[in-house]
């Protein structure tokens, strides 16, 4: 019996970490380096995001005073993160009505609460980095990441302005890769090169708290997980192993 | 007389508790050489409880409403985040529940395979066979209504597609779509219709069903990995099968390590990888229901891709889609039909001929073969590879009644149970690497 369950130990293992099928369209992502446990960068998102992205989208699934999960006091909350309502209990609403967005963007822009599960964290980071210039476009931009978005690039003069050019890599194939045409606020010049690294920070800080957004019990659930997990084996699995010898030892 | 044993006496005077105690449990005698496989129908039924108890709970903050609220979201959809995150335990319950759906699948499904492997279902066991995939039937209904609740896109979709599939039939279809519906397009109406067969009028039949399972199976006894009829050796004094040892205590305690082993899997899902990379919640499902939007890939969740993949690998012909169909609900239903295409006079696949054992490889072939298919967008290739399966699939249950003709292996079956050994414990090993080596290495090369 002891190598029966080596067994269905080892069987499961090999089973859990199945690879997900990856999306193929589009540009390859880049992994968004980003850590839902960094408290500090996840004040940094939050900040972006209720400043920035609440103007026009909801989060309406998220209360403001769960903020509190991010090491802040209500005060701080309500003093530096509410604009739109003064209950802290509230959820973040928006209050941009959706006909008049629907008229003004093409399409109402989506609840974010849980927009990084359905999309995934790179995708979101691969996003936020992706505007380029694009005059055919009614805003005049466009997305590497999501072609022909309704949404303009929120925070261009942090990031400055990008445009797609196409270029012949090392095979001889044509590519598309983004170029910065124009600094924005956060780009340094090094080397007579163009440093983003600043602006591709609070991208990460801003995906990093939606990945916190889109399920807040993640880090205690892990937390749990791992007390359960030890109990199970620890305690649980001696227990009932130990009894069910005894019981069957004069089984023959 | 004790005071216990006078409370026993006037309750056994009035109702048969020990005498059913008796029976079911302390001196239903089971064989005793169970191996690995005989742990899924306990657990099964752990399975069943969890799922029972947490959507009980769940109930009770769920509103099965398809209109869109303030924000603009459905209700439903928003009130699954509502338990997410601001019901206490939530989360944790809702991730039993959904975790608990795909286990039980995985659970059913190893069940289903230990009564091929071991002969269950043929004579006198027929009826428990029966009984089983009236089970399986219910349990895949009862997901496929439970997975519409979270009003998510594929919840959304993947209901149209299957209800859809009833428009196929001739005649009646298009009307019986609509009375299925209750509208339209799957609404409102669906929501809330589906919701009161997933809560109440499928779990009740389920257990019921699970009832009449182990009434019958109690009946005629277990089968065990030799396929030795226990009852045919009694000891002559007792009475009692000399094979068999009571399932209280020998089995209880071995199922409680059952339970606690499935336990640790079944926890590091719930808390580690509750989404399971997209598998047990698949991620456009967390985009609201949206039946202006048609995703560019709808996949049904990993424990129908099976038969998914049978529906899309038959070619409409003769101006209809209906074959698909008829493929895919034949694929289901001709299970329960094995205890009549198989002829053969042995039941373990341990004391089969070659053949066999060949036929039964390459159905597990077809069967994960199918279900990686299903997963995945459909080219070409794939189409014709997930054909290629389905005719091994049906090849399987057609040709049963031929290949199991004078099916005997070289080895006869011993006329009392035998030990577990060391070979057959490395042999087992092996194949079960093989298997998920085998799939792994199918799904990244299709």
């Amino acid at each position: 019996m002891k190598k029966h369950f080596r067994h269905l130990i080892a069987a499961l293992a090999l089973v859990l970490p199945v690879a997900a099928f990856a999306n193929s369209e589009g540009p390859a992502l880049e992994k968004a380096p980003i850590n839902v446990k960094d408290v500090e960068s996840l004040q940094r998102g939050a900040q972006i995001f209720n400043n920035y992205c609440l103007s026009c989208h909801s989060a309406s699934y998220m209360r403001y005073n769960r903020l509190q999960d991010l090491a802040l006091s209500e005060t701080q909350i309500k003093d530096n993160l509410m604009f739109a309502t003064d209950k802290i209990g509230d959820t973040m609403a928006v209050s941009m009505d959706k006909k008049e967005a629907k008229d003004w963007f093409g399409a109402t822009p989506p609840d974010l609460t849980v927009i990084a599960r359905s999309r995934g964290a790179d995708y979101l980071y691969g996003y936020m980095r992706g505007f380029y210039r694009d005059e055919s476009r009614p805003t005049g931009w466009n997305n590497q990441v999501f072609d022909k978005v309704g949404m303009p690039h929120i925070l261009w003069e942090w990031q400055g302005e990008q445009r797609l050019e196409t270029v012949k890599n090392k095979e001889g194939h044509e590519e598309h890769k983004l170029v910065l045409v124009k600094p924005g606020s956060l780009t340094k010049l090094e080397n007579g090169k163009a440093d983003t690294s600043e602006y591709d920070k609070r991208a990460a800080d801003l995906v990093n708290y939606m990945v916190y957004m889109s399920e807040p019990s993640q880090v205690k659930r892990e937390q749990i997980g791992y007390v359960v997990i030890l109990f199970l084996a620890l305690v649980m699995f001696p227990l009932a192993y130990f009894l069910k010898k005894e019981y069957w030892k004069d089984v023959h | 007389m004790s005071k216990q044993q006078a409370v026993l006496d006037w309750i056994d005077a009035r109702f048969p508790l020990t005498s059913t105690w008796k029976a079911h449990v302390s001196e239903y005698y089971a064989p005793k050489n169970f191996n690995f496989w005989y742990f899924f129908g306990s657990l099964a039924m752990l399975v069943l409880v969890i799922q029972i108890v947490t959507g009980i709970f769940l109930t009770m903050n769920y509103k099965p409403d398809g209109t869109l609220n303030a924000s603009g979201v459905p209700v439903a959809f928003a009130s699954v985040e509502y338990i997410m995150r601001d019901v206490a335990g939530g989360w944790i319950i809702r991730y039993m529940h959904s975790t608990g759906a795909s286990m039980f699948f995985v659970v059913v499904y190893l069940h289903m395979f230990r009564g091929l492997i071991y002969g269950s279902y043929k004579q006198p066991r027929e009826l428990v066979w029966i009984f089983g995939c009236l089970i399986f039937l219910c349990l895949m209904a009862e997901a496929f209504m439970g997975y519409l609740l979270p009003w998510g896109q594929m919840s959304f979709w993947g209901a149209q597609v299957i209800v859809n599939l009833f428009a196929s039939i001739p005649v009646i279809g298009p009307d019986l779509s609509v009375f299925i519906r209750g509208d339209f397009v799957v609404g409102d109406a669906t929501l809330n219709r589906f919701f009161a067969l997933h809560v109440i009028a499928v779990p009740l039949i389920l257990v019921a069903l699970v009832a009449a399972h182990l009434i019958a199976l109690h009946e005629v006894g277990s089968n065990n990995p030799d396929g030795v009829e226990i009852k045919k050796n009694k000891d002559p004094v007792t009475h009692i099968p000399l094979d068999g040892i009571p399932f209280h205590p020998y089995y209880t305690v071995k199922d409680v390590l059952g339970v606690v082993v499935f336990l640790i899997v079944f926890s590091a899902v719930v808390f580690l990888v509750p989404e399971m990379g997209g598998y047990f919640l698949e991620h456009p499902n967390f985009d609201p229901a949206d039946p202006l939007k048609t995703p560019p890939h709808i996949a049904p969740v990993w424990y129908f891709t099976p038969f998914y993949a049978i529906l899309r690998a038959i070619p409409s012909f003769a101006g209809t889609q209906v074959w698909g169909v008829l493929g895919m609900g034949g694929a289901v239903v001709l299970i329960a039909f094995l205890p009549w295409l198989d002829k053969s006079p042995v039941k373990s696949i341990r004391y089969r001929s070659t053949k066999f054992k060949v036929m039964v490889t390459l159905f597990i072939i077809a069967f994960i073969g199918l279900g990686i298919l299903g997963a995945m967008p459909s080219t070409n290739v794939r189409t014709v590879i997930a054909q290629i399966f389905s005719v091994m699939y049906f090849g399987f249950f057609l040709g049963m009644p031929f290949f199991t003709k004078n099916d005997v292996g070289s080895v006869a079956t011993p006329a009392r149970v035998t030990d577990n050994t060391g070979g057959r414990q490395v042999l087992f090993f092996v194949l079960m690497a093989l298997a998920i080596g085998g799939a792994t290495l199918f799904a990244k090369m299709v």
